[in-house]
C-alpha cells in the first residue's frame, strides 16, 4: 500500500555517523529484506523507517509525503520486535486490541479485527492467556497479531525469529511468507544478519555495509551478480571461495570466486587447481570437500549424494565453465 | 544425619531464637506493660499480670489522642500519593529520557538525602512560614516529601531503567503518549517497586518525630510521635508509663497490618524481574 523512498537518509550519534547516506526506493507490496553483519545499521535504518529514531539529515517519503517529523502511530507502521515486547501484564486479546484502544476505535471494529488477527495465526484459543503464559512460538504470533490489528502500511520485522529454536524458525519463516501472500497490497520491511532468511524471504534484498547500501536486487540476482567481494562472500551458504594472488592473476583479475557448488572433483593433476582433502561434510543429501590446494583458505566444493572419497586423498578441483566471479583491486567485479 | 549436621542445625535454631528474641522482646514487653497499671508497672512481669484495658481507654479516649492518629493517617498517606507520583513521573525521565546533564541531576537528588534533618531544619521552618503552612498537616507533608523523593526516586529509576526498552518502543508505535505508557504500561509493571518504597515512606512519615514537634504548636495538629512523647500524667514529676505503652501499640497496628497485606506484592515482586516479558 505504501511506496517508500529514503532520499539521502543520514543518522549521526554525537560525531559517529552510523547511517551515511542511503538512497532507496521499496515498492509498494514488496518484502524488503535488509541484510549485513552486526554493526552495519540495518536495525538503525529500520528504526529511522519506524519513526523510533529521528533522521539526522535527508527525507523519508511514504506514498509522496515526506514523514521524517510524523510520530510512528501517525505513519501507519506497525513493527514487530526480536524481544516479542508484549505487555506482560495484558491477556493476549488486550495485547492486540491496545492500539486501537488507544485510538479509540469502537468496540465491535476492534472486536473484529483482534479476531480475524487471531484467527489467521490460529492463536483464537490463547485470546484470554497473558504473555508468560505462552511459548516462544505462540509469542512471537501474538506479537504478529498484534501488528495485523493496527492494519499498517507497512510492515517492519526487526530481526522477529532470533530467539526462537531452529525448528520454529523455520516454521515461523513459512508463516511470516504466507502473510506476505495475504496481505499482498501491505509493504514489509525485515531485517535479519541471517542470509537464509533474506534469501528466502525477500521479493528484494538490501545489503547493507557499514551505513551503507551495498547491492539491492532480488535474491537470485544477488547470487548470481555480486556486486562487490563483499556481497558475493555474505550471500550464500556456505560462503563462496575466494582465490587471491597468484590463483587470481591467472584469470586476469585481483580477487577470483567460486560458489561451492560450481566446483567439479576430477583425478588429481587433472584439475585447474590440486590438492589434498583436509576436511569433509556429510549432510546426507550432499556433502561438502573441503580441499586444500595451497590458498589461504581451503577450497570447499559441494557434492551430490553420500560422501565416498577418504580424507587425504589428492584430488584435482575444476570449477565450471563461465561459473567464475572475477573481481578487480577494488573489490568491484570485472566485465 | 551425622552428629556434626545435628549439632549445627542446633546451633542455626539457636541462632534464630537469640534474633527472633532481640529483635521482639521490646515490642512484647511493650504489650505487657500496656495491660499493667499502677504500682505492677514497677515490678518485672514476662506475662500480663491481668488483662487491664484501663490504659488503652485511657489514650484512646483522651482527648486529642484519636485526633493525632488521624493526623498522622493523612499526612502519611498523603506524603506517600504526593512521593509517588512524582517520583514515577520524574524516574521516567531520568531512566527513560535522554537529556543533558542527566547524570548530573541523579547524583545531586541522591546528595540532598546526605543532608541530616536538624541541618535543614532551620531553613524548612522558614519556608514553612513563608508558604503559610505552620501548625498545618501540610508543613509535615511537605518536608516529608522531600526527604523521602530521593530515594524513592532512585529505587524507582534503577526499576524502570530494567524493563525492557522494546515494550515502550511497542507502545509508542501503537500510539501511545509518555502519559499513557507511565500509567497504561510502566505503572502495573512497577506495582512491587511501588509498593515497597511507598511502604518505607510511609513507615518514614509515620514515624517522624523532629519536623512534627518543630511545625506544629496546637495539640489537634499532633502526630502520633509527638503526642506520645508528650503525654502527660496527673503530675509533672510522673511519667504515664502505661498509657505510652498502649498508644505505641495502638500506632504499631496499622503498620504491621499494612506489612502483612502487602508482603504477598513485596515476594511477588522480588521474584517476578527475572522473567523474559
Amino acid at each position: 500500500m505504501a511506496n517508500i523512498v529514503l532520499k539521502n537518509v543520514k543518522k549521526s550519534y554525537g560525531a559517529v555517523d552510523v547511517i551515511k547516506g542511503i538512497d532507496l526506493e521499496i515498492k509498494s507490496g514488496e518484502f524488503m529484506v535488509f541484510v549485513g553483519p552486526s554493526g552495519c545499521g540495518k536495525s538503525t535504518l529500520l528504526r529511522l523507517i519506524s519513526g523510533l529514531e529521528q533522521i539526522t539529515a535527508g527525507d523519508l517519503v511514504f506514498d509522496g509525503e515526506r514523514v521524517n517529523n510524523v510520530i510512528p502511530s501517525k505513519r501507519g507502521i506497525a513493527m514487530v520486535f526480536q524481544s516479542y515486547a508484549l505487555y506482560p501484564h495484558m491477556k493476549v486479546y488486550d495485547n492486540m486490541a491496545f492500539g486501537m484502544k488507544l485510538a479509540k476505535s469502537s468496540k465491535e471494529e476492534m472486536d473484529a479485527r483482534v479476531r480475524k488477527a487471531a484467527e489467521m495465526l490460529q492463536i483464537s484459543h490463547l485470546l484470554d492467556r497473558l504473555p508468560k503464559q505462552l511459548s516462544g512460538g505462540q509469542r512471537q504470533r501474538v506479537a504478529i497479531g498484534r501488528a495485523i490489528v493496527r492494519d499498517p502500511r507497512v510492515f517492519l520485522f526487526d530481526e522477529p525469529l532470533s530467539n526462537l529454536d531452529a525448528a520454529l524458525r523455520v516454521a515461523t519463516r513459512l508463516e511470516i511468507a504466507k502473510l506476505h501472500h495475504d496481505m499482498e497490497d501491505v509493504t514489509m520491511i525485515y531485517v535479519t544478519h541471517d542470509q537464509v532468511e533474506a534469501m528466502t524471504l525477500a521479493d528484494r534484498i538490501c545489503v547493507l555495509r557499514d551505513g551503507k547500501v551495498e547491492q539491492v536486487g532480488t535474491p537470485s540476482e544477488l547470487y548470481d551478480h555480486p556486486n562487490s567481494v563483499f556481497v558475493a562472500g555474505f550471500i550464500g551458504s556456505p560462503k563462496m571461495n575466494f582465490l587471491t594472488g597468484e590463483f587470481a592473476k591467472a584469470q586476469n583479475c585481483a580477487t577470483l570466486g567460486v560458489r561451492s557448488e560450481h566446483l567439479q572433483i576430477v583425478p588429481d593433476g587433472q584439475g585447474m587447481w590440486n590438492g589434498k582433502v583436509v576436511h569433509a561434510e556429510d549432510l546426507g543429501s550432499d556433502h561438502f570437500l573441503f580441499v586444500d590446494v595451497g590458498s589461504d583458505e581451503p577450497l570447499i566444493v559441494r557434492l551430490a549424494g553420500k560422501l565416498d572419497t577418504k580424507l587425504g586423498a589428492r584430488v584435482g578441483v575444476q570449477p565450471l565453465e563461465g561459473q567464475m566471479h572475477r573481481f578487480g583491486p577494488d573489490d568491484r567485479p570485472l566485465a | 544425619m551425622t552428629a556434626q549436621a545435628l549439632i549445627g542445625k542446633i546451633l542455626f535454631y539457636i541462632l534464630v531464637f537469640i534474633i527472633v528474641v532481640v529483635s521482639v522482646f521490646p515490642f512484647y514487653y511493650a504489650i505487657v506493660t500496656s495491660f499493667a497499671s499502677g504500682s505492677q508497672l514497677f515490678q518485672i512481669n514476662y506475662w500480663p499480670p491481668s488483662l487491664d484495658l484501663t490504659n488503652y481507654n485511657t489514650v484512646l479516649f483522651a482527648r486529642n489522642f484519636p485526633r493525632s492518629v488521624l493526623n498522622s493517617l493523612f499526612i502519611a498517606t498523603t506524603t506517600v500519593v504526593f512521593a509517588l507520583f512524582l517520583a514515577v513521573t520524574a524516574s521516567y525521565a531520568l531512566a527513560r529520557v535522554r537529556f543533558r546533564g542527566r547524570g548530573l541531576l541523579l547524583v545531586t537528588i541522591l546528595a540532598v538525602s546526605m543532608f541530616p534533618q536538624i541541618a535543614v531544619l532551620a531553613g524548612l521552618y522558614e519556608l514553612v512560614r513563608f508558604l503559610g503552612l505552620y501548625n498545618t498537616p501540610w508543613a509535615m507533608i511537605l518536608s516529608y516529601t522531600i526527604f523521602t523523593l530521593p530515594f524513592t526516586v532512585w529505587v524507582l529509576t534503577t526499576f524502570m531503567r530494567d524493563l525492557p526498552i522494546e515494550i515502550e518502543e511497542a507502545a509508542i508505535v501503537d500510539g501511545a503518549t509518555p502519559w499513557v505508557i507511565i500509567t497504561q504500561v510502566f505503572l502495573p509493571l512497577l506495582w512491587p517497586a511501588l509498593v515497597t518504597t511507598g511502604l518505607l515512606a510511609f513507615i518514614g512519615a509515620w514515624n517522624e518525630f523532629l519536623f512534627a514537634l518543630t511545625f506544629t504548636i496546637q495539640e489537634t495538629q499532633r502526630t502520633v510521635p509527638v503526642a506520645i512523647a508528650l503525654l502527660s500524667g496527673a503530675s509533672v514529676q510522673e511519667i504515664p508509663w502505661g498509657p505510652i505503652m498502649a498508644a505505641s501499640v495502638v500506632v504499631t497496628v496499622p503498620l504491621v497490618v499494612l506489612v502483612l497485606i502487602f508482603q504477598r506484592k513485596i515476594v511477588a515482586g522480588l521474584t517476578a524481574g527475572g522473567v523474559k516479558g
